[in-house]
Formats: structure tokens, C-alpha cells, sequence
């Protein structure tokens, strides 16, 4: 069963999203991860890119597959997780924590409402699942 | 030092840089027989290499030898057993086709000298152009491409340059989608980018052929340029509609590419030109039996219609009475694909292959190539899950969806069938069948041989019930296990270093 | 035919195992209207016998093969050790496959990986990827993969490329939206002009060069590639003559940030132009760009080390229209061919080699300069090869050299270029003996009008 902490916000396609202020740092879930298997890179945006939301913001590498990743709200991408470049296994180890890959500054805080709370997201993703 | 610890027979083998010692020489030539030059007065020191080559090995021949002949005992291949990788025609590779390609009236000859001094290789490469066009029912062939991909490439460039010419370039700069069924291996969509196409997927039927309403729909939208279709597709079928597929691409102002990776299935018997194909690829080095040499040299020839002649690659060889000549003058020609005029020694050695068979040989092939395939299929449908119902041609695919409520998957099967002695087939191709194992024999294997292949299939799907474990850690008969690919694409070791500057690094 | 293990016996119970009676039954799922109905036309099979004699007769044909030559223009004769050809026949490396299954295709990913060290060794490079067709296809990618590092669309190249390369880029990139242009040579130097090096702007990709280049001269790769630096364009430098790379400083020392090469001088015959084998080499920054295979250092379980193919999520297999090239088939057996070749020869064997070509070269060069009527139009320094101004059009020249004397003494420059119709260029490599240059050098003076 794939951990879902209950204070983040999700997308349908797998990042979590977690609120600081204006800020929001994102990430790819435990169910994604695990679905993707062992991540060998990351690519990630620079600081100073803006997105729109569901806009792809990079991609997560396994040995052989390929996932773009996609910004679940708006906003300016004001760091990034520099260490997954040499780390990536980070994503594995500890997707909400050490794992996480971005963090930007949001145009709209209220785009968060639209995203699923931790409970939607697990129906979604046993949904999925079957 | 001994430090062997392996079972293989052989002894550890290290990298040639670690085996290499200061002063030794594996070469001799003769001595200079000019008066040296200083060699200051013919290039000066800041265009010289001034690190004198370190890190280059320094070996003996004898070192040379046992090095590679160790080596070479941890691959498979072809001529130690059942190579039945689908899609990729591992068949038996001639002796005699090497001899051939040897000769040094072809090994020694330089691709510049003038055509009159180059008669012979000229009429190789001709004769092959018109054996491949009988062989594929299509006018126009050019044997520049280098593999399968690089004819692919030659091929839909020829699609766009035809449409271009057609309908002028305005109203073909609205034809930039290609059709590309989503069974199909990766280099089409990847050489239909070369060609500035944009790729759209062909969703294939239950049954495991292309979906015609999808095709339909998507050919309505008018701006197809063509459909890139491999047949028998990658799951072993015939399109059997595949005059209708032809009629509605052309009936929407497209062309249709056949992908020729599985024409093991087809010559002699069938032919892409009578079926409506425009233009196909073939790949010398799966069906006509050019040594695959671990990854290459391939040779990819491009056949196509009358209509499309005029847009291969430049040169042609062209013949004038007795004398065969390169034809330059080729204006609507989308351009050169590689220098020179291909991989010309692939091209002698699948014309003796050819003529080695001769017209009954070539389809008496086809036909064990088939059979065989359909006695896999009938050897293993009580034991694996075989997705689709329509008879197999050269290739049969099933799944590990029985085997996997246990925790045993494609991989580990594939990895256990290494312990019976045999070569995996190939795995998880095509993407769109969950846990695919596609299996190909060629007409090369005889029964026995067969028959150990079912037999080891069948013991690994009892093992699969029975004891699991035993499959998900195979193989447990190689030099060394299962590596970590993980780990290595994390931190890729790409190249060896000195120990000093690998540890500085 | 021999080459099918089934009796027709055993083909008759194996048909009737599956269902089926008589062999057409097995195409039932082909429509009958496209059913081939009757044989190929192509001849009956032959015999061994009768196919050598065939083979050898078409050979035979091929009067050139056997005659002393000085052809070179991105394919050259050289010495290859015997073992070469005895190794790569091993049906271990011949009849393997693709190393798709690491455990049991050790000795070919072992291979691999030492040619991509040796590829960076020469071309003084940090990473370097299995093998590509050729040089020229080699040269074409890093146009294309220079415009994914720079997502610039324009590319500045040499005139002084091979013109067949050249060629090759302008077909692979037709439809990428990139434009290249190309740069005039110094007729002084036969050089890359300088002064047309102004061209390079802030929207340069890549700057490609080639050295030595096609007329044989040894450009300044530093100075271009502190040129090409400053507008923040790549250098790609292309050598089409491999055992340059014995004597002449890498193009990695000199800054270069692709290399590409045309592998044939080592160890492979001339074949009429293939199979040979394009080398690739770049920056490790660049590793996620590069086209083609890679083969990376792997270990399992007990800590044994392999070798795998890595970072493939680059390639068209996972990465399908996004891949970094469409190539799938390489060279592997040309590239295991190279790999002997340069291990054989050593590092004092490629040095010697390299040495011998370029001092033979001088030796003719210096040769044929005192004949009356003769010259060699450019002044920079060379390696193995040099363009000869000849009194009368060089393609009669050389066709007379041909029959009556029974040379092939270079290539006339009029096949690629216009306005170069006395200019030919000759190759000399350690295959050509001072009995071989003389006999050139004596046949050129007596065509002196």
C-alpha cells in the first residue's frame, strides 16, 4: 500500500504538492515512484522558469522508461532539488521528503483547491490500480 | 595471481588496460624505406599529440588473442544454439558468404577508383537491386542505407520529397502527420522525425490487427502523409486487410511504408509491391542472413514504386548494355544518406545468400521459417498465455500472465531460459502486450532443437508453480548475475581510467 | 537447401503436429489474391563451387583492386594485423546479437567498452558511444546533436569537409530546420579561411571543421575552437583519417566539443566503401545528448563486475519520436575489428604507423614538387595526403597513370569540385613502398606535356 501522507495536495498524474506561503514545493508520489521503479535521472527546469499548470516541468528516468512530470499549479520555479542529479535514488528513498524537486513560487494559491486531498487520491490511485 | 572464482570455463579476463605492460609490441612493420624528415620541418610541435599516447595498451599478440578468445566465450551466439529473438531474424550466418565477401577483388577496393576499374562490384550491387525488386514487387531499389533504420529514414524522406513534388510545397507543408501504428518498433516514429513528420498512433484491435475505423478516422482528417506498417506486424500477424489499409491511405492522399523487419515470413510467398505498399525497407542482416556481428553492420535497402524512383538516394547504378555506370543526374533525389555507396560488403554476402538458395530455396525458407514458428505456438499454448487467436506467421508472441500470479515475469523466464542453454527471446516488445515474450526460431533450428526449446519453456512454467524462487534468481549458470542497470545508469562508467585519475575523479 | 535442419519428413509430421497438411496451408491467413502465384525470378541454386567461381569471376572484374594505389579521400589503405580478421570470425562475435541480455553477452559489452575508451583515448575526448554507420552519418548526427545543445539552427561549415559528408548532413538535416552554411578555404593554406570565419554568430549551433582536411591540410583546431567558444558555438571536428590520431594533437586538447571519425584505417578493408565504422565522441556534459548505444560498467549481486548498455531511456526503443537519434543496428563488428586493430597496434604501433604515413607523404610530396610542371598549391602543413597541381587535367592524367602504367594515382578533384580540373589529391600510407612513390613519381613525369 503506498504511503499518502494527509497534509499534501495531488495531481491525477502523480505529483504531490505541499504549501509554504506562496510557495509550493512539488514532487512525484510514493505510488509513482514505486510504479516507475528504480529512478536513474531526473531532469529538472532552471530557477526563473514559468509554468502553466499541467505543463510538463521535466522528466523522471527508470532503466527503461521515460516520465514527463507536470506542474499541477501555475507559477515560477524559484529552486530545485539540485541533488537529485547526483541522487536520484532520492525519489525512491523518500519521495516527500528528500525526493522533492521543486519549489515555485504560485501565481494562484487557489489553484490548490482543484487538486485532490489524500483521501481522493488514494480512491483515485485503487482506481487506477484495478 | 589466481583469483579465479568463477565456473566458467575460461580464466578471469580483465580489460586489455590492465592486462597491458610498458614495452611489450604486438605489431612489426617493415622499416622506413624513405629518408626521414625532421619531423619538426613537417608539422610543428603545437599541432603534434604531445601526450604520447598514454593509457593506449601496450600488448603482445599473444595477450591479444587470449584476450578475445576469452572474452568471446561468455557470449551466445547463433552458431552454439536457438537464437529466437522475434523481430530480429537471428538465422544462420554462411562461411561461405564471408569467404565471398573476402575476395580481394572486393575486400581491396577503394570506393573512388573509376567505374570502369569497378565493373564487377557495380554488377554485384546491380544484380542484388534486381533480385530485391523481384523479391519485393517494387521497380526502384537503392542499397545505400546502412540498417534498418537509416532505410526507414531514406524511406519517409522519399514520402515527403514525392508529396512535395505531387501537391507542391504549400499544400504538402499541410501533410506532415505520419501514421504509425502503436505496436510498432521505435525507430519508425524516431526516423519519421527526421523527416519533420509528426507522429500519430494507429491503436491496434483486440485480435491484434490495425484498427481500420482508427485509421479511417485519422486519414479523414486529411492531412496524412502516410502510414508506416510493419507485415507481418509485430505480433507475428498478417494484416490480413492490408489492401483495404492501402486503399484507405492512398484514398486519403497518403503512402504507406512497410517496415521489412519480418519479410522472413513473406519471400517467395507474397510480395509488399502486389499488396499496395509504396515503399519498404529490408535489412540484409535479418533476412538475408548478413552476420548481425553483436549490433551491426546492418544493410538497409529502400525498394519503392516506379512513381518514387526518381527521389532515392543518389548515385544509382544503372546499367548501358554490358556496362554498368552511377547515375548522378538524379534531380528530384532527396539527397545522400551515407558516403560512398552503402555497406557494399553486407551487399556481396546476402547476394550469395540469395543465390545460394535460388528461387525455390528462398521460399522453401519461408515456409520452415513459418513452421517452425507455429510449432512453438503449438508447443506452448498449454503453458503460456498466448494473447491472440490468428495463427502466427514467422513469429509467435506470448505473456508471462500466468506465470506472474506467482511473482514470475517475462524477465526472470527470459533470465531462466539462459540456464536451458538458450538464448531469450525478445522481451517486453511489443510495448502494447503487457509482459511480451516474442518468439521467432527462423527456418535455421531443426526439431530437436524445437522440441528442447518447448521442453525448457514448459519446465520453467512448472518451476514458475513450483518453486518461483528458482526463476526470479536466474540465471544461475553465467559467469556473473544479474547486474545492477540501475546503478550503473545513476553513475555511468562509460569509459576505464588509470587508478590514480579514477580515484582523483 | 543445406542451410534448413528439417527433412522434408520431419517437415510432414511437424505440419501435421500443427494441423495442417500441406505446406501453402501455413499462408491460409494471407488473401489469396496476393499470394505470389508463381516462383521468383531468380536463377536456381547454386552450388559452392559454381557460386566461388561466379564470385570470383565478378572480382575479378575489379581491376583496380589489385593495382598500387594512392587513392585516400575518407578511405585508406593500411596494414591490418592478421588477427583482426581471425578474432572477429569467431562465431562468439560474428553470430551474436545486439548484447540485449548482459549475462550472456559479456565478451561483446567487454568490447565495447574498451573501443570506447580507446575512441576517447585517440580523440582525446571524455565519453564516446559504440559506433555509428560511418563517419559521414557520424558527422550528420552531431550537426543535429548540436542543435539540441544549443537550440541554435544555424551551422557553419568548412568547405574543406569531405564533400560526401557534406552531403549527408544537408540530407539528414533537410527537414530539422537547420541551415548550413559553408565557409570558404584560404587557397593560400588550403585551410578554412579565417577571414570567412566572421560568419559565426550568436545564433551558431556548431562550427565544423574537418583536419586533416579533405585537401589534406592540419587546420588550427585551437584557434577554431576559441572562435567558435566566443559566440558560444560548439566545435565539431570531423577526421576521416584515423591514424592521424597517431600523430596530431586530439581534437579534445584542442578544445573540441564532438568528435567524430571515420574508423575504417583501422584494421578494415576498403570494401567499396563499407562497412566501416563511425567513431563519436563528446564532452561527458553532453553524455544525455549523444546518439547510439552506450555500454557502461555494471556490477551484481556479489559485487562482480559486467558490462550493460546504459542510459538507453536516450534511445528510439523507449524514447520513440523524442530519441536522440533513430539508430538502432550500428557497427558492433567493425567497431570489435577497430578494437583489435588498436589494440594489436599499440600505443607505439599507431604512433609508428601515423609517423611512416606522414613521412612517405613527405617524401612524395617533396618528390613530385621538383617535377617541371608540378606544384602543391597549398602551404599548411599535412598529414598523409596532398593536393597536386598537375599540368593537364588531372582525370586524363590519372586515367593515363591507370593503363599505362598501371596507378591509381589519386583522386581528381574535378569529381566534387568545379574549377579544380588539374588539381588531384594523392594518399600515402605505410602500404606504399619508395618502389610504389617512385614508380608514381616517374609516371607523372612522363606526362609532362
Amino acid at each position: 500500500m503506498a504511503n499518502v501522507p494527509e497534509d499534501l495536495h495531488y495531481s491525477k498524474d502523480h505529483e504531490w504538492l505541499r504549501v509554504e506561503g506562496d510557495v509550493a514545493v512539488i514532487g512525484i508520489t510514493d505510488y509513482a515512484q514505486n510504479s516507475l521503479g528504480d529512478v536513474v535521472y531526473v531532469e529538472l527546469p532552471k530557477p526563473g522558469e514559468k509554468f502553466e499548470a499541467h505543463e510538463s516541468f521535466g522528466s523522471v528516468e527508470s532503466v527503461k522508461a521515460v516520465s514527463e512530470i507536470f506542474t499541477p499549479v501555475s507559477g515560477e520555479v524559484v529552486e530545485v532539488n539540485e541533488s537529485l542529479s547526483d541522487e536520484p535514488e532520492k525519489v525512491n528513498e523518500d519521495p516527500y521528503g528528500a525526493g522533492w524537486m521543486i519549489r515555485m513560487r504560485m501565481n494562484n494559491p487557489g489553484e490548490v483547491d482543484s487538486l485532490l486531498s489524500s483521501v481522493e487520491y488514494e480512491e483515485f490511485t485503487s482506481a487506477e490500480t484495478e | 595471481m589466481i583469483n579465479k572464482v568463477t565456473s566458467h570455463i575460461s580464466q578471469n579476463e580483465h580489460l586489455i588496460f590492465e592486462r597491458s605492460q610498458g614495452g611489450r609490441v604486438g605489431y612489426r612493420l617493415p622499416p622506413l624505406d624513405v629518408d626521414e624528415t625532421p619531423i619538426d620541418e613537417l608539422i610543428p610541435a603545437e599541432l603534434r599529440r604531445d601526450d604520447d599516447l598514454e593509457g593506449v595498451p601496450e600488448v603482445s599478440e599473444v595477450d591479444v588473442v587470449r584476450h578475445f578468445t576469452r572474452i568471446s566465450t561468455w557470449n551466445y551466439s547463433i552458431d552454439l544454439g536457438m537464437y529466437p529473438l522475434g523481430s530480429c531474424t537471428m538465422k544462420y550466418n554462411s562461411r561461405l558468404n564471408e569467404k565471398v565477401a573476402r575476395i580481394p577483388g572486393f575486400a581491396n577496393l577503394h570506393p573512388l577508383v573509376h567505374e570502369t576499374d569497378a565493373q564487377g562490384a557495380l554488377e554485384v550491387i546491380y544484380e542484388l537491386q534486381q533480385y530485391l525488386s523481384e523479391i519485393t514487387g517494387l521497380a526502384g531499389v537503392s542499397l545505400q542505407p546502412a540498417a534498418g533504420a537509416h532505410g526507414e529514414m531514406t524511406g519517409v524522406m522519399m514520402i515527403r520529397a514525392f508529396i512535395d513534388a505531387r501537391d507542391g510545397r504549400e499544400e504538402s507543408a499541410k501533410r506532415r502527420t505520419m501514421l504509425i501504428p502503436d505496436s510498432a518498433h521505435g525507430t519508425n516514429p524516431a526516423s519519421a522525425m527526421l523527416a519533420g513528420f509528426t507522429v500519430k498512433a494507429i491503436r491496434s484491435t483486440a485480435e491484434g490487427f490495425t484498427d481500420l475505423e482508427h485509421l479511417r478516422e485519422l486519414c479523414a482528417k486529411g492531412d496524412v502523409a502516410g502510414f508506416m506498417l510493419t507485415n507481418p506486424n509485430t505480433l507475428g500477424l498478417f494484416e490480413k486487410n492490408i489492401r483495404e489499409i492501402c486503399d484507405i491511405v492512398h484514398g486519403a492522399g497518403g503512402l504507406v511504408y512497410m517496415d521489412g523487419a519480418n519479410m522472413n515470413a513473406l519471400v517467395g510467398v507474397a510480395r509488399p509491391g502486389d499488396m499496395g505498399v509504396d515503399v519498404i525497407h529490408l535489412n540484409l542482416h535479418k533476412t538475408f542472413s548478413t552476420p548481425h556481428g553483436g549490433g551491426g553492420p546492418g544493410s538497409g535497402p529502400c525498394c519503392c514504386t516506379k512513381e518514387l524512383e526518381p527521389f532515392l538516394p543518389v548515385p544509382r547504378v544503372v546499367k548501358d548494355g554490358n556496362v554498368f555506370r552511377f547515375d548522378y543526374d538524379r534531380p528530384q533525389s532527396i539527397g545522400r544518406v551515407k558516403a560512398f555507396y552503402g555497406n557494399f560488403g553486407m551487399m556481396v554476402r546476402a547476394l550469395a545468400y540469395i543465390l545460394t538458395h535460388g528461387a525455390e530455396g528462398l521460399r522453401e525458407a519461408t515456409e520452415a521459417a513459418v513452421l517452425n514458428a507455429r510449432y512453438i505456438a503449438a508447443g506452448l499454448v498449454s503453458d503460456y498465455d498466448k494473447p491472440f487467436e490468428a495463427p502466427p506467421m514467422h513469429e509467435v508472441v506470448f505473456t508471462d500472465k500466468r506465470q506472474s500470479r506467482k511473482g514470475v515475469h517475462t524477465l526472470d523466464i527470459a533470465k531462466r531460459l539462459i540456464d536451458y542453454g538458450f538464448h531469450p527471446m525478445t522481451i517486453y516488445f511489443p510495448l502494447i502486450v503487457q509482459g511480451a515474450m516474442l518468439i521467432e526460431p527462423t527456418e535455421s533450428v531443426g526439431r530437436q532443437e524445437l522440441d528442447q526449446f518447448i521442453e525448457a519453456m514448459r519446465s520453467i512454467a512448472r518451476e514458475a508453480k513450483e518453486n518461483p524462487d528458482l526463476v526470479v534468481g536466474a540465471p544461475h549458470s553465467t559467469r556473473i548475475g544479474r547486474l545492477d542497470e540501475a546503478a550503473a545508469a545513476r553513475r555511468p562508467v562509460l569509459r576505464w581510467k588509470p587508478k590514480e585519475a579514477a580515484s582523483a575523479a | 537447401m543445406r542451410y534448413i535442419p528439417n527433412s522434408p519428413a520431419e517437415r510432414e509430421e511437424m505440419l501435421r503436429y500443427v494441423g495442417l497438411e500441406r505446406a501453402e496451408q501455413l499462408f491460409d491467413s494471407l488473401p489469396a489474391d496476393i499470394r505470389l502465384q508463381k516462383p521468383l525470378a531468380v536463377p536456381s541454386a547454386l552450388s559452392e563451387m559454381e557460386l566461388l567461381e561466379k564470385f570470383n569471376r565478378m572480382a575479378s572484374r575489379n581491376t583496380a583492386a589489385t593495382r598500387p594505389s594512392f587513392l585516400g579521400a575518407g578511405a585508406y589503405s593500411h596494414y591490418a594485423p592478421t588477427i583482426v580478421d581471425h578474432l572477429i570470425t569467431r562465431s562468439e562475435f560474428f553470430t551474436a546479437y545486439t548484447p540485449y541480455q548482459p549475462e550472456i553477452s559479456q565478451g561483446t559489452l567487454q568490447a565495447i567498452f574498451e573501443f570506447q575508451t580507446l575512441v576517447c583515448q585517440l580523440t582525446g575526448m571524455e565519453v564516446a558511444n559504440a559506433s555509428m554507420y560511418d563517419g559521414s552519418t557520424a558527422l550528420a548526427e552531431a550537426v543535429l546533436m548540436a542543435e539540441r545543445i544549443t537550440r541554435r539552427k544555424r551551422v557553419i561549415v568548412s568547405s574543406a569537409v569531405h564533400p560526401e559528408y557534406l552531403a549527408v548532413a544537408d540530407t539528414y538535416v533537410q527537414h530539422y530546420g537547420v541551415e548550413i552554411e559553408r565557409l570558404e578555404i584560404d587557397e593560400e593554406t588550403g585551410r578554412t579561411s579565417k577571414e570567412a570565419l566572421k560568419a559565426l554568430d550568436d545564433k551558431t549551433a556548431a562550427l565544423v571543421v574537418q583536419s586533416p582536411n579533405f585537401f589534406g591540410c592540419i587546420e588550427d583546431v585551437a584557434a577554431l575552437a576559441e572562435r567558435a567558444h566566443s559566440v558560444g558555438a560548439l566545435l565539431v571536428v570531423a577526421v576521416t583519417e584515423s591514424a592521424s590520431f597517431g600523430l596530431l594533437r586530439s581534437p579534445g586538447s584542442c578544445g573540441a566539443d564532438i568528435v567524430i571519425a571515420e574508423g575504417q584505417s583501422f584494421g578494415v578493408p576498403l570494401s567499396f566503401g563499407g562497412p566501416y565504422v563511425g567513431l563519436f565522441a563528446t564532452r561527458e556534459k553532453y553524455a544525455r545528448q549523444i546518439p547510439g548505444r552506450l555500454v557502461g560498467e555494471a556490477y551484481d549481486k556479489q559485487g562482480r563486475r559486467g558490462y550493460v548498455l546504459t542510459l538507453a531511456t536516450r534511445e528510439q526503443h523507449i524514447r520513440r519520436e523524442k530519441a536522440t537519434s533513430n539508430i538502432c543496428t550500428n557497427e558492433g563488428l567493425i567497431a570489435l575489428a577497430a578494437t583489435i586493430y588498436m589494440e594489436t597496434m599499440g600505443r607505439r604501433g599507431i604512433e609508428e604507423t601515423a609517423r611512416q604515413c606522414a613521412q612517405k607523404a613527405a617524401y612524395a610530396a617533396r618528390r613530385i614538387s621538383e617535377l617541371k610542371g608540378y606544384s602543391l598549391p597549398f602551404s599548411a602543413p599535412r598529414f598523409n595526403e596532398f593536393v597536386v597541381r598537375a599540368p593537364v587535367k588531372a582525370e586524363e592524367l590519372l586515367s593515363r597513370l591507370a593503363s599505362e602504367r598501371n596507378i591509381t594515382g589519386g583522386l581528381a578533384l574535378s569529381r566534387y569540385y568545379e574549377g579544380r580540373d588539374t588539381d588531384f589529391l594523392v594518399c600515402v600510407t605505410e602500404t606504399n613502398s619508395r618502389a610504389e612513390i617512385d614508380a608514381l613519381v616517374e609516371g607523372l613525369k612522363s606526362q609532362i606535356p
